[in-house]
This record gives structure tokens, sequence and C-alpha cells, in this order.
């Protein structure tokens, strides 16, 4: 087993995340292994995707790196700080700095609050709350949302007026909000209509590239990945199966499953 | 069809309100006044719905019963609501332990008929509008425990919940932006719900004797009256009985009406 790869820049400071023999069981006795012994480090502007098929563990993982969840076993230590152990109050830090895109709008919108509250949500955090008044806070919204190309109009409706790329674009808003340095997206287009995944992806890509961000992107969809991504890790049944950078794992596949994933990539996807 | 129950759920409720509002300040006659000349009238101009075994006029009774299925019903369902709504959410957000000892105790206390409750109580504490409201409302916190839990459960699933978290957003925060808000309709709907089941108890409690002094007028205690005059007065019975049919109905109308009324997302279908 090789060492992870890592992009040449990076390899020499310390990794932004750095996860280490993570594991997580549900159900009794730990019957579901959901990640078994995964081993990963997340370098600072890196752009990471993680695939994998159905149940291999992907949203799981980044479940742990959020902080949403406590693994079985394992370290996650995020600027050289372990979070796995710490206590919410004390979690201010990551909290600051990670924000999460999820799948489907439509249940990641509080369908009873206006877009303009979803949108600062995040600024109401004790974390950041120091650093934004109402009046700053007024004014991120609106930087916000014209970084995602709605109108400022849209901050007195509710989700769901909007469509369903609309909808991703408010998520996505929500998460520039804060102004964090990692973004995680789990399958971010493909609860959407396929005519407007492309924009959706692209607007991500030009975020991500305009504010530095470090992305971990998580997706069925490899040539998506391929596009977006510089860094892959192959998910297989809660372990990692392969990992390297994009153009290296998907030019010359070494194991089967990663190949057949590969095979799979010029698909129509419902 | 079910913007119809809720028009006629509305109307039947304003009815109820409006007659208690009504007798505050008028009713054709004094409802505590012996006429010892007139009792047992059918329905004629002056008295309308005819008059009592002791010569009452029953328009009169019936009006000023309305007050006192109104008390009962609001400080019922606001007993029940008070204490009942909290024990859900905090059952429904703590989960464990916390979730355990609220269920069970309210599984011990809902399996306790509000009747019984209302009997000990009147036994212990004498039999009064407030013995009674206090043990219709005791007994109905278990209902509004378990659907606030079940919908806190529901909600504290959501992918909002989950982004307000990665936000550093605590409890209070996620209680009061997403759970209430998103719980209202359920939980509008059981107090309607309530109310209604509030004014059946409360009748019957009249009924039995277990609720108001003698000189209140209420509908459940002018059944009671009916009773003994049943088989040459029928009618003495149909009046309180229609009165609490329709204040049920309506009351149990309107919830259902607000539920579907109140759901964006059903909106959002139709
Ligand atoms: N809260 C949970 N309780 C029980 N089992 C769970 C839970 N979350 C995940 N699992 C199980 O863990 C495994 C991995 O799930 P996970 O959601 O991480 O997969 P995934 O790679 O994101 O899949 P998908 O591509 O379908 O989103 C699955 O078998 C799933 O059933
Ligand atoms: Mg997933």
């Amino acid at each position: 087993m090789s060492a992870p790869t890592l992009p040449p820049d990076a390899a020499a400071s310390t990794p932004l995340y750095r996860v280490r023999g993570l594991t997580r069981t549900f159900g009794r006795a730990g019957r579901v292994k959901a990640l078994d012994g995964v081993d990963l480090d997340v370098s600072a502007g890196q752009r990471l995707g993680i695939v994998g098929e159905s149940g291999s563990g992907k949203s799981t993982l980044i479940r742990l790196m959020a902080a949403l969840d406590r693994p079985t076993t394992g370290s996650i230590s995020f600027e050289g700080q372990e979070i796995t152990r710490l206590p919410e109050p004390r979690l201010g830090f990551l909290r600051a700095s990670v924000q999460l895109v999820f799948q489907d709008p439509r249940s990641s919108l509080d369908p009873r609050m206006t877009v303009g509250s979803i949108v600062t949500e995040p600024l109401r955090s004790r974390h950041l709350r120091g650093a934004l008044g109402p009046v700053q806070a007024g004014v991120r919204l609106r930087e916000v949302l014209d970084a995602v190309d709605l109108p400022p109009d849209a901050a007195g409706r509710y989700p769901h007026e909007f469509s369903g790329g609309q909808r991703q674009r408010i998520a996505i808003a929500r998460a520039l909000a804060p102004g964090p340095r990692v973004l995680i997206a789990d399958e971010p287009v493909s609860a959407l209509d396929v005519s407007v995944r492309a924009q959706v992806l692209n607007l991500l890509a030009g975020l991500v590239a305009a504010n530095d961000l470090t992305l971990i992107f998580v997706s069925h969809d490899l040539a998506v990945v391929r596009h977006l991504c510089d860094t892959v890790v192959v998910l297989r049944a809660g372990r990692i199966d392969e990992q390297g950078p994009a153009e290296q794992v998907f030019g010359e596949p070494r194991s089967e499953y990663t190949r057949a994933l590969v095979s799979a990539i010029p698909r129509i996807r419902v | 069809m079910r913007r119809l129950g809720l028009y006629v759920g509305a109307a039947l409720v304003t009815l109820v309100v409006a007659m208690a509002l009504v007798s505050l300040f008028w009713t054709p006659y004094d409802p505590t006044l012996v006429v010892a000349g007139q009792r047992l009238q059918g329905p004629s101009a002056a008295h309308w719905l005819g008059t009592d075994a002791m010569g009452i006029d029953n328009f009169s009774r019936i009006l000023v019963g309305a007050q006192t299925t109104i008390v009962v019903g609001v400080v019922s369902v606001g007993i029940a609501a008070v204490i009942g709504v909290p024990l859900g959410m905090l059952a429904g957000q703590a989960r464990g332990w916390v979730d355990e000892v609220v269920m069970r105790i309210t599984d011990i206390a809902y399996a306790f008929p509000a009747l019984l409750l209302a009997i000990l109580l009147a036994a212990r504490f004498g039999a009064s509008p407030v013995t009674a409201m206090t043990a219709i409302g005791l007994a109905t916190i278990p209902s509004f425990a378990r659907i606030t839990r079940a919908g806190t459960l529901q909600v504290m699933r959501t992918d909002f919940v989950l982004a307000a978290r990665a936000s550093g957003i605590r409890w209070p925060g996620i209680s009061l932006r997403h759970v209430l808000p998103n719980i209202a309709p359920l939980i509008g709907v059981q107090a309607s719900v309530t109310f209604a089941l509030a004014i059946l108890a409360e009748a019957a409690l009249s009924f039995l004797g277990l609720s108001t002094a003698a000189i209140v007028p209420t509908w459940g205690k002018m059944l009671r009256d009916a009773q003994t005059v049943m088989f040459n007065a029928p009618l003495q019975a149909v009046w309180p009985g229609l009165a609490i049919a329709a204040a049920v109905l309506g009351f149990n109308l309107l919830g259902d009406g607000l539920r579907d009324l109140l759901d964006p997302r059903l909106r959002e279908v139709s």
C-alpha cells in the first residue's frame, strides 16, 4: 500500500484535515460498517472529489468531517486540532471555517424562513456574532445573493417560490455568508434538473476559485469530479479503494472497482 | 372540498365565540331567573327555544353556556400546550435517556382517562370549573407532548437543521427558528382537536355534576336537567346537544382545515 498521494506543494506543510483510522458503525453491535479505517489528508486549497457507489460511506465521511456526527473509532484533526472528542462549545474554530451544501435544497432550506433569514442564519452563530452586526449582515446578504446571481429582492421571499436550481443557489449563498475556508458539497446537483446542473456546477467552481476555498465534493458523477477536482478518493464499502491526483485515478485506475466506475463515465444519469 | 370544511369550522367556532361575547353584555332574559308560571314551554316568539323545567329561558342559557365552553377550552388547551409542547421538544431534541424518561411518563399519563382524573380531583378539591379545566388540561398533556416530539424528530432529521448545526447554531436557535415554526401547524391542529375534546369532557363533567356550581349555566348542565324531563320535553335535550355538537364539530373542522392551509409544501403542490 503506497502512501496517500498529495499535490507536491501541499505535501510539505501540515494538512488542513488529517483523518486517521476513521470508523463509523451503525445498528446493533455495529453491524453496518459505514466507514472502516479511513486515512485521508486534505490540504488547504485542495479540491478533493469523493466518489464511490451508493452506500459506500461518502455522506458518513463528510458528516464526520463537519463534526455533525461522532466516529466509532479513529481521529480527525482540523488545523492540527483533534475535533472528534471536542464538545460543541469548543468547536467554534471548525464551525467558523467549514460550510456545507446538501444534495436536495427542498430539505436543506427551511420552508418557513425567508431567503434572507436562511442566508444570514450562519451569521447568528455565536462563533461569528462578534464579527458582524445587523447592518453588516444585511450588506453580506446582498453580497452573497449577488455572488450566486440572485436578485436582491429574493431576500424577502420563501424557498418554494424558487426553482430547483435557484434554491441550490440559495443554499450556496448561505454556505458562503460566513466566509468559510472549506466548502463541503454532498452531491449538490444530483437532485436538480439536468438542464441546470452545469450552471450550478460552474457557479460553484467559480466561487471556489474566487474565494480560494478548499473544496470537498461528493458525487456519483465521475465526469463532474474530473472536471472540478484535482484529487480523488474512491470509497468502497467504507474503505478507501484508491486515491490520488484526478488525472491519475481516472487515467490509469489501479483497482477493478475504480476501473468499473470510470468505464461507466459517459452515461446518462436520471 | 377541504376549504369548505375550513369555512364551516371557522363559521361554527366564530358563532360559539360570538355567542359567548354577546352574552357578556346581553341575553333576552336573565339566565338564572326562575319563572314558576312558564315551565317547559315550547319555542315561541317570546322564548325562541322555549323554557326549561324551572321556567328559565333556554336561549339565554345556551348563550351564557358558550362562555363556560370557551373558557374551559382555552384554559385546558393552554395548560396542555404550555407543559406538553416544551416537554415534547425536549424529548425530541435531547434524545437518549431524557427522551426515554419523558416518554415513559407520558405513556403512563396517557393511559389515565381525563374523566377519572377529574373525578379524583373533584373528590379531593371539590367539584368546580377549575378542577375540571385542570383535569382536562393535565390529561391532554401527553397527547401534546407526543405530537410535538414526533414533529420535532422529523424536523431534527432535516438537512436545514444539519446546516444550522454546522454553523454552530445551538438548540435555542434551532428550537425557535426551525422546530417551533415547522411544528406550529401540528400544534394548531392538536389544539383545535383538544379544544373539541375539552368541550365534550366539560359537558360530561357538568352532566355528572362535577364541574360548575349550580348557578352557572353550562350546556352539560342543561343536558343533565333535560334528562329528568326526557319524555315529556325531548327538545330540552336537543338544544344543548346541538350546541355541543356544533362546537365540537367546529373545532375539529377548523383544526383539519388549518393544517392544510398552513403547510406551504401542500400549497405548492395544489
Ligand atoms: N444514521 C444511520 N443509521 C444507520 N445506518 C446508516 C446511517 N447513516 C448511514 N448508514 C449506513 O451507512 C452506509 C453508508 O451510508 P452513506 O450515506 O454514507 O453512503 P453514501 O456513500 O453517501 O451513499 P449515497 O451515494 O447513496 O448517498 C449505508 O449502508 C447506510 O445504510
Ligand atoms: Mg450520500
